[in-house]
């Protein structure tokens, strides 16, 4: 995905800090993210996503640091700001009792030039459920409801919290295909999220968060590409010991041969000729590059826990 | 003048999702009537003794569930409406837009307020049509402006016992602790003159029993004037101040966890 923005940037922060009481949420965060580009923000459970995210918005008041938002302070509250900016949030709060189509309507509204509601509905894909009661739709629709209202005002910068989170694969999917389609429309859009594939797929740079910093920041490709290291592995054969031999960084665990190597070429060849000559097959070879998942587990230091990976829609 | 007309608008749809919602519709309706139906059944045949002479005790009763109505739907139902709508979001979602929040804040005191409106006046006509009960003409003026008082009043704390409403689960038990209590003790359920001093000195400090007394006088066929009681309306209007005070200063936009 290329960035299609007409230059000049969205949001702008510097050194910010915010703390709850003894609990510093974000402290120190720089940012930057250009005009119709779509920025990740990504990271574990209380990594301060959220907590920036809001004092985006403008739902949060900060300690210290300056924030710009498309040259708004959005804490000032100003309509003038509002009226420009769509909001997602995680957790969805529309009247159940009305439809689909009265909740558009109710909210475009109250926007100055709001984007005709065939259009908003035809974005998010509820053209079928426009006449359905919001308590009768799905989760997935309720969700894309949620996106239909942020959207509405036709505004040059959405906040997206946590789009996908509880989504079944196909639901992620179809969810990815309208953020690309948001991309399209040239808007700017500021993703949070803990689901590397998705922050990989979507945004054209990523920030990661830990702990109320950012550990890392850049297109997802240039974030993987700063790590030197291919892992080689594949299944020893019974008597396979002696194929390691002399190579650096070699493992073996349960019946399977690792091998981390800045030198991949090198070691294959040293590998495949020693297969060669035995006469057998190196089963089940892999040579592999890290994934975003893999840098983002080793900057949030959450390699050891368990983190949502949702790799089976890969 | 633009938010006004917003405000006007959250009123449409307000009122769209209340009909829809036929539960909520229907008990906002049938509780009072309940009431009202239930006190005729038990006491419709007392008299009652009021400044001038002795009336039908239903008289008493047609005031006492208006009263109880703008109770009901002011007080109780906006605290719990906007307590729900904390818990969903609903108002965090609304302060992401341009809409400006007293507007949408508005939009659900005006509905509030539509609805006791159309509730009294079917409590009065029942109470006109089965109970016999005089609707006055002389005095209607000031029983229509003691019910915009009320409503404004009992809205305004409303909102403000949100601010100390933690999460919509809490609501009703908070709302209900901090009215119930009163109706019994305000001449709203039971006709006035039989408890002890201490309790009538309570119930004088809330404001429930000035509105429901205020709403009484209108209905008094022996009342001689107009049916106004400024100091009634004059404590009212102290509470429904306080309430703003509050609700400027502590309302919460999130629920508290």
């Amino acid at each position: 995905m290329t960035s299609t923005g007409t230059g000049g940037t969205a949001i702008e922060v510097r050194a910010l800090r915010k703390a709850y009481g003894a609990n510093e949420a974000v402290r120190g965060i720089d940012l930057s993210v250009a005009n119709g580009e779509i920025f990740a923000m990504l990271g574990p459970n209380g990594a301060g996503k959220t907590t920036t995210v809001e004092i985006l918005e403008g739902h949060r008041n900060r300690d210290s640091g300056e924030v710009s938002v498309l040259g708004h302070d959005p804490w000032s509250s100003e309509p003038a700001f509002k009226e420009r900016i769509g909001i997602v949030l995680q957790e969805t709060g529309v009247e159940p009792y009305l439809s689909v189509e009265e909740t558009v309507a109710l909210f475009s509204g109250y926007y100055p030039h709001p984007r005709p509601l065939d259009e908003v509905l035809e974005v998010v894909g509820l053209t079928e459920q426009r006449a359905t009661r919001v308590r009768k739709l799905s989760g997935g629709q309720q969700r894309r409801l949620d996106v239909a209202v942020g959207l509405c005002g036709d505004p040059e910068l959405l906040f997206l919290d946590e789009p996908t989170t509880g989504f079944d694969p196909s639901a992620r999917r179809d969810a990815w295909e309208m953020i690309e389609n948001l991309s399209a429309l040239g808007k700017t859009v500021l993703l949070t999220t803990h689901y590397m594939d998705e922050a990989e797929q979507l945004a054209d740079r990523v920030a990661i968060l830990a702990r109320g910093q950012i550990v890392a920041e850049g297109r997802p490709r240039e974030l993987i590409s700063g790590d030197e290291v291919t892992t080689i592995s594949f299944r020893l054969p019974s008597d396979g010991d002696p194929l390691l031999a002399g190579i650096p960084d070699a493992q073996s665990e349960d019946g399977r041969a690792t091998v981390t190597t800045t030198t991949p070429t090198e070691v294959l060849h040293t590998l495949t000729t020693r297969a060669r000559e035995r006469g057998i097959e190196l089963d089940e070879l892999m040579v592999s590059r890290p994934s975003l998942e893999d840098i983002y587990l080793e900057l949030t230091g959450t390699a050891s826990s368990k983190v949502p990976a949702a790799e089976s829609v890969r | 003048m633009n938010g006004l007309r917003l405000a006007l608008r959250q009123v449409r749809y307000e009122n769209r999702a209340f009909w829809r919602n036929p539960a909520a519709a229907f008990f906002t309706f049938v509780f009072p009537l309940i009431f009202l139906v239930i006190f005729n059944l038990l006491f419709g045949n007392d008299e009652l003794t009021v400044a001038g002479g002795t009336t039908n005790i239903s008289t008493f009763y047609v005031a006492g569930i208006a009263a109880l109505s703008v109770v009901y739907t002011g007080y109780t139902g906006l605290a719990m409406l906007v307590s729900l709508a904390r818990e969903q979001g609903l108002l965090k979602r609304v302060r992401g837009t341009p809409l400006p929040p007293w507007a949408f804040i508005a939009g659900k005191l005006m509905h509030a307020t539509l609805t006791m409106v159309l509730l009294v006046a079917v409590v009065v006509t029942i109470g006109a049509i089965f109970y016999g009960v005089d609707v006055p003409t002389k005095t209607m003026p000031a029983f229509i402006i003691t019910l915009v008082i009320g409503a404004a009043a009992f809205s305004s704390l409303g909102l403000a016992i949100t601010a100390g409403i933690p999460n919509a689960d809490a609501a009703p038990a908070i709302v209900q602790a901090s009215s119930l209590p009163l109706l019994f003790i305000s001449d709203v359920f039971i006709p006035p003159g039989q408890a002890p001093e201490w309790l009538i000195a309570i119930a004088n400090f809330f404001p429930i029993k000035h509105l429901s007394e205020a709403l009484q006088t209108p209905f008094n066929p022996f009342e001689p004037g107009y049916g106004f009681e400024p100091l009634h309306l004059a404590v009212m209007a102290a509470w429904g101040g306080a309430g703003v005070v509050i609700s400027l200063r502590f309302f919460s936009w999130e629920p508290k966890r």
